[in-house]
């Protein structure tokens, strides 16, 4: 079975937008992407070509692209993947604990998708969140900061229920106590 | 020489609620520097004064920015653009975000006067990709500023032209990267490239260009309100200015502080960040990002936070993201982890960088497992000696840095991991 993919009136219009941004037409393949992968959920060869068509560039640069990024989705993941930071500060902080306990949780390794098309672990390089670690990213979407297994837990039972976690906004210190730290 | 820091008030990160809402930031002065750049100033007097002030590139190299602005050419009438740098993905870092979440019109003023300063025609916002929350914040802020006339055409009645837009990245660590961020805002795979030419030169579709981090940007308004002479009073002498300090790791209190350059290690680790962990010692801390040399913990007193106190220590600036470890940490590890991110961050263009990554990461698991020897010590500080300046970029040498001074600081830790196959001749 193969599926088709097209642009809508609106997705056309959009893109049209993008393409005023940048003075040549090979420039808004990026953010086409972005917008073909928020339609269709990924951007496999057939996105590829499509997107190709509608900007009049060569599919093979397309794939370059896509393959060189790692948040384009070239292949079909779940529905929910979560990125989890494991690079230096994570993985000082934790983040291996908490990317063991998800895989254990959901009974698959990281880089694998759960049979019922729900969940992905991908085990990811710095997501620049280095102060609120262990972290991780819900499909290239909202950040979760600080956790804790029980939190992982939390997430999880969420989505399950179609419940995907808000974003955190993480106030700047400096902001809050100021009389506690003017001794001396 | 210390630094007041303990009365110092954040100026790019003020306390002030609702900043990030255009209404809020014009009512605190907001966009009157753009107004008396572009009334007062000529271009030439902006890029004077802000190289007077001496603002250094708070992206890593630490480059003075006005003067980086001097080297654009003369204007032909042909576009010429500005690519501000927040891909921010070296690890440790995590600052460029809270302008983007707490003060976003103060970059688009900075880099607006920028603009003026130059002669830009457009400038792209390159934000790295996993910050989709972030992005959306910046649009919603150039959306706000085109709305009220101080982007777009004829800003704020003075004649001059200029567009904003965001660029989302894709997760690439090498965009960061100045010519790889100009190939990936051309909608092609992040490969750096050759220099010369330089971006003043032949840029973004072959135009001359300036690369600027965001918080660099984020400064310009500063030095036009108060002047170069206040801004250089501020923090270290020869790297003055507030910084924005993403600390990380093993402390009670992380996260972004703002407060002058030059402030001392040892006071942010304890006074600002509330120390240890567990009341832990120090065993190590990396000053700017994980490609700069680790610091040994019992080394870091009188250390401060500015290019030349770090250079004398053995280390960079980078980007101010520290990253603090207790005397628990496990130094193989921790190069291993940070050997893993180089490899799987390589581009794979340059042979040196591409291979040399994957044999340093290979020779560390060897030694993580237990199966190292002596010998592999010397072979990983030859591998960085082939790596170091032999590339087109300086991803080979950011990777091979943190490999030479940990293994040479930390050495006690590799031997100790390591079969010892050295025996003495009978």
């Amino acid at each position: 079975m193969k599926e088709t993919y097209e642009f809508n009136k609106e997705d056309l219009a959009e893109i049209e937008k993008i393409k005023a941004k940048y003075p040549d037409k090979k420039s808004p393949v990026m953010p086409v992407l972005w917008l073909a992968q928020e339609k269709f959920g990924h951007v496999e060869p057939a996105v590829q070509h499509l997107v190709a068509e509608t900007l009049d560039i060569p599919a093979a640069h397309v794939y370059g692209v896509v393959s060189f990024y790692t948040q384009y989705y070239g292949e079909r993941k779940g529905k929910f993947v979560f990125d989890v930071c494991t690079t230096l500060t994570c993985q000082l902080c934790g983040g291996y604990d908490i990317l063991h306990h998800l895989e254990n949780k959901l009974g698959i390794k990281a880089g694998e998708t759960t049979e019922d098309g729900m969940f992905s672990i991908q085990s990811v390089e710095c997501l620049g969140a280095c102060g609120y670690a262990p972290m991780m990213q819900i499909t290239n979407g909202v950040y979760c900061n600080n956790l804790t297994t029980e939190k992982v837990d939390s997430i999880v039972d969420g989505l399950k229920s179609g419940k995907m976690p808000e974003f955190e906004q993480i106030p700047f210190p400096q902001h809050q106590d100021e009389p506690k730290n003017s001794e001396g | 020489m210390a630094v007041d820091w303990r009365n110092f008030e954040p100026l790019l990160i003020p306390k002030i609620p609702n900043l990030h809402k255009i209404e809020v930031f014009e009512k605190h002065d907001g966009y009157k520097q753009l107004a008396k750049v572009l009334k007062e100033y000529t271009p030439e007097k902006v890029v004077d004064e802000v190289k007077a002030a001496n603002i250094r590139g708070r992206g890593g190299a630490g480059f003075n920015a006005g003067l980086k602005w001097s080297f654009m050419p003369k204007p032909d009438g042909k576009p010429r653009y500005i690519a501000a740098n927040g891909d921010e993905s070296e690890p440790g870092t995590f600052k460029d975000r809270q302008i983007f979440e707490y003060n976003p019109h103060l970059f688009i003023e900075g880099a607006t006067i920028a603009g003026f300063a130059m002669h830009i025609d457009a400038v792209y916002v390159y934000i790295r990709g996993e910050y989709k929350a972030w992005i959306d914040m910046m649009q919603k802020a150039i959306d706000d500023a085109y709305a009220k006339g101080y982007l777009g055409k004829n800003i704020m009645g003075s004649g001059y032209d200029m567009d904003m837009y965001v660029h989302s990245g894709a997760g690439a660590y090498i965009c960061g990267e100045e010519s790889s961020l100009m190939e990936s805002l051309e909608g092609k795979r992040g490969y750096p490239r050759v220099k010369p030419p330089f971006p003043a030169q032949k840029g973004l579709w072959g135009r001359p260009t300036t690369i600027n981090n965001i918080e660099t940007l984020a400064n310009v308004p500063l030095v036009i309100k108060n002047g170069a002479d206040w801004y250089k009073a501020i923090g270290a002498e020869s790297h003055p200015g507030p910084v924005l300090y993403g600390i990380s790791g093993h402390v009670n209190k992380p996260g972004v502080y703002e407060y002058p350059t030059g402030m001392s290690i040892n006071d942010l680790i304890y006074e600002v960040c509330g120390g240890m962990r567990g009341g832990k010692k120090v065993k190590a801390v990396i000053p700017g990002g994980s490609s700069t040399p680790p610091l040994r913990g019992d080394a870091l007193e009188g250390v401060c936070m500015d290019a030349d106190s770090l250079r004398t220590a053995g280390s960079m600036m980078g980007t101010a993201g520290m990253i603090i470890m207790d005397e628990d940490t496990d130094m193989v590890d921790v190069l291993w982890r940070i050997s893993h991110f180089y490899h799987h961050e390589s581009c794979g263009q340059c042979t040196p960088c591409r291979d040399g990554t994957g044999f340093l990461e290979k020779t560390l698991i060897k030694i993580r497992d237990g199966h190292g020897e002596m010998r592999d010590l010397d072979l990983l500080l030859d591998l960085c000696t082939q790596m170091e300046g032999r590339t087109i970029c300086a991803l080979a040498d950011a990777a091979a840095w943190p490999v030479r001074y940990t293994v040479t600081r930390f050495r006690e830790d590799f031997e100790k991991r390591v079969k010892n196959t050295v025996y003495a001749l009978a």
